[in-house]
């Protein structure tokens, strides 16, 4: 078996074995991600940083070092910044820009000795469904390179899928970890809103903001997740006071009298049949594992459209104010005062649809029109988070598809912005209400495009959503599938 | 109820943005589209409901919290004038902004 085939686990396991050296495993990678650059998958890559930090780990692994994850390589999605690689957030405004300080989640995992490949691709500062808002370029889905990879990760999906990398960070604000897993074929987890520091994460809307792990197994998300999540509170202003735990506690444990609680929105026209049957027959399996179906209401999964697309805009046109041309960022060459300085610099460096979210921000935040948008769309938020408490007493874990279709084509939404909104139904109402959710490979759709099942948890509930992934991914092989073509 | 080009007009200058006339005909049409979908939320009765700013407010109380007041970062300025467009000793580099 190819060193790219190996799972994190297995991989780690060889790494103390010493059967093979972090650097082998960095120098396999990075030539593999060199042959497959066509994908766009990345932003940055440095062999010298990549393969110091490889020594490095293997140092500590000859000093008898047993960290889990010791020598194995990651990529980060370039929403993270990072000291060595530039940090872009897939933006112009960005570009070359040179972070003082690591993300939290990227020191946290160099500390744990992974060992990073570089930057993937993303679309800018996360306001996308497909990629395709990348200021730098798109990012092609290795099942169907004439596919959208999902987004906003789409460039740690293709990574992950391609076995470009063993693993990827990733950040979900509206569903960019699980949709982008979903159209890819591998399996993402977002823990509750607050388990991982966003801190070091380019804010876009920071009440909804989570990082994440993408990997090809739930076995590897939790190991990963064990070492991304716990308290930051000198950094980070909303990180949770939960300890970090051992995700990967409950991997194995038995099904049986599992109520899974399947959201009869869900299952809506608009669903497209092959996601439907997908999602059917893995229902049916679980169903095979001991667990029972239950069918709940999520009355305003619809609704969760509207309102995400008002507060996320709302907070970027906040956040978003700092982009002003004067510490760090593209600066126009030619303007007049300081405010034509800012007006110039902003319109310049920003791409279509980030303007489009500050103009929405903004609006809806203006005098006269807060009460009726924004204010609303929060009151409308709190009950989208008391309806899945209802539907928790019934259930154990929620289950449904990941997004309406397979991926779609490069430039099928034909530049609409709405039609790229609307195909996030399916994970806006768990980000709202800041849930762990996951995505997990379940089968084909049309033109064998993976499909991937989402699953929602009740707050801190990731280990018993990675218990069921992994169960599942026991008992089948679509995580094991490879994009045809691909060596 | 839809945006006008005074609304765009208004809006832009208070993000800081300056469209191109084509750019903001496009964005006026398009914000237009978005908010028809909107209007199923204004319709929503939420009288008494408490609004949710956080997520981490619907299942415990979020307290602010407070640290001591102490210096933990050392000087970095060199590494955080790294990327500025325009430093001169030390200094970052603006227009001119009072007479």
């Amino acid at each position: 078996m190819s060193l790219h085939d190996l799972s994190v686990a297995e991989l780690a396991r060889q790494l103390k074995t010493k059967d093979v050296s972090a650097v082998e495993a960095a120098r396999h990678f990075l030539a593999r991600a060199t042959a497959h650059d066509d994908l766009g998958a990345w932003l940055a890559r440095d062999e010298e940083v990549t393969l110091a930090q490889a020594r490095n780990a293997d140092e500590r692994i000859a000093k008898g070092d047993t960290a889990p994850l010791l020598g194995v390589p990651i990529a980060h999605k370039d929403i993270f910044v990072t000291r060595d690689f530039p940090s872009t957030a897939g933006s112009k405004m960005l570009e070359g820009y040179r972070s003082p300080f690591d993300a939290t989640v990227v020191r946290k995992l160099a500390e744990a000795g992974m060992v990073s490949l570089g930057k993937l691709n993303c679309d800018e500062f996360a306001m996308g469904s497909s990629n395709e808002n990348s200021a730098f370029h798109p990012v092609k889905n290795p099942w169907d390179a004439t596919r959208i990879p999902g987004g906003s990760s789409g460039g740690s999906a293709v990574a992950v899928s391609a076995r470009l990398a063993p693993a990827a960070t990733g950040t979900d604000t509206g569903g960019s970890i699980r949709q982008p897993a979903s159209f890819c074929g591998i399996t993402g987890i977002k823990p509750t809103y607050g388990r991982a520091s966003r801190y070091g994460m380019i804010a876009y809307a920071s009440s909804l903001d989570q990082a994440g792990p993408m990997a090809r197994s739930a076995e590897d998300c939790a190991l990963l997740l064990s070492a991304m999540c716990g308290p930051d509170p000198d950094r980070d202003s909303t990180s949770l006071d939960v300890p970090a735990e051992d995700f990967g506690r409950s991997l194995g444990a038995s099904l049986e009298g599992l109520r899974i609680g399947v959201p009869r929105e869900f299952f809506a026209e608009g669903v497209a049949p092959d996601v439907r049957a997908a999602i059917d027959s893995a229902l049916q399996q679980l169903e095979k594992l001991g667990a029972r179906r239950v069918e709940i209401s999520l009355p305003r999964t619809e609704l969760s459209i509207p309102v995400y697309y008002i507060i996320a805009p709302a907070e970027a046109s906040s956040n978003l104010s700092r982009f002003d041309g004067v510490k760090f960022g593209h600066r126009a060459k030619q303007y007049g005062d300081l405010l034509d300085m800012y007006k110039k610099s902003r319109a310049e460096g920003f791409g279509e649809e980030v303007k489009r979210r500050i103009m929405t921000g903004t609006y809806v935040l203006s005098h006269g029109y807060y009460d009726a948008y924004y204010l609303q769309a929060q009151k409308i938020r709190r009950m989208i988070a008391d309806d899945f408490q209802r539907a928790f007493k019934e259930c154990d874990v929620i289950a449904g598809p990941a997004a309406p279709t397979v991926a779609w084509k490069l430039g099928g939404h034909g530049g609409d912005p709405l039609a790229d909104y609307l195909a996030d139904i399916f994970t806006l109402p768990g980000s709202l209400a800041g849930l762990p959710g996951m995505s997990v490979p379940v089968g084909f759709g049309e033109g064998g495009m993976p499909v991937g099942l989402q699953l929602l948890g009740n707050y801190f509930q990731e280990s018993r959503l990675l218990n069921v992934a992994h169960r599942f991914q026991q008992a089948t092989d679509f995580h094991a599938k490879k994009p045809e073509g691909l060596q | 109820m839809a945006l006008t080009h005074d609304d765009i007009r208004r809006i832009q200058h208070l993000a800081r943005l300056e469209l191109q006339p084509q750019e903001s005909e496009r964005m006026l049409t398009q914000i237009n589209g978005f908010f028809s979908i909107v209007e199923a939320m204004r319709a929503v009765d939420t009288t008494g409901i408490e609004p949710l700013a956080h997520p981490v407010a619907a299942f415990q109380d979020v307290q602010l919290r407070l640290r001591d007041d102490v210096a933990s970062e050392p000087n970095a300025r060199e590494a955080n004038q790294r990327s500025a467009p325009a430093v001169e000793r030390g200094l970052f580099l603006v227009p001119k902004v009072i007479e």
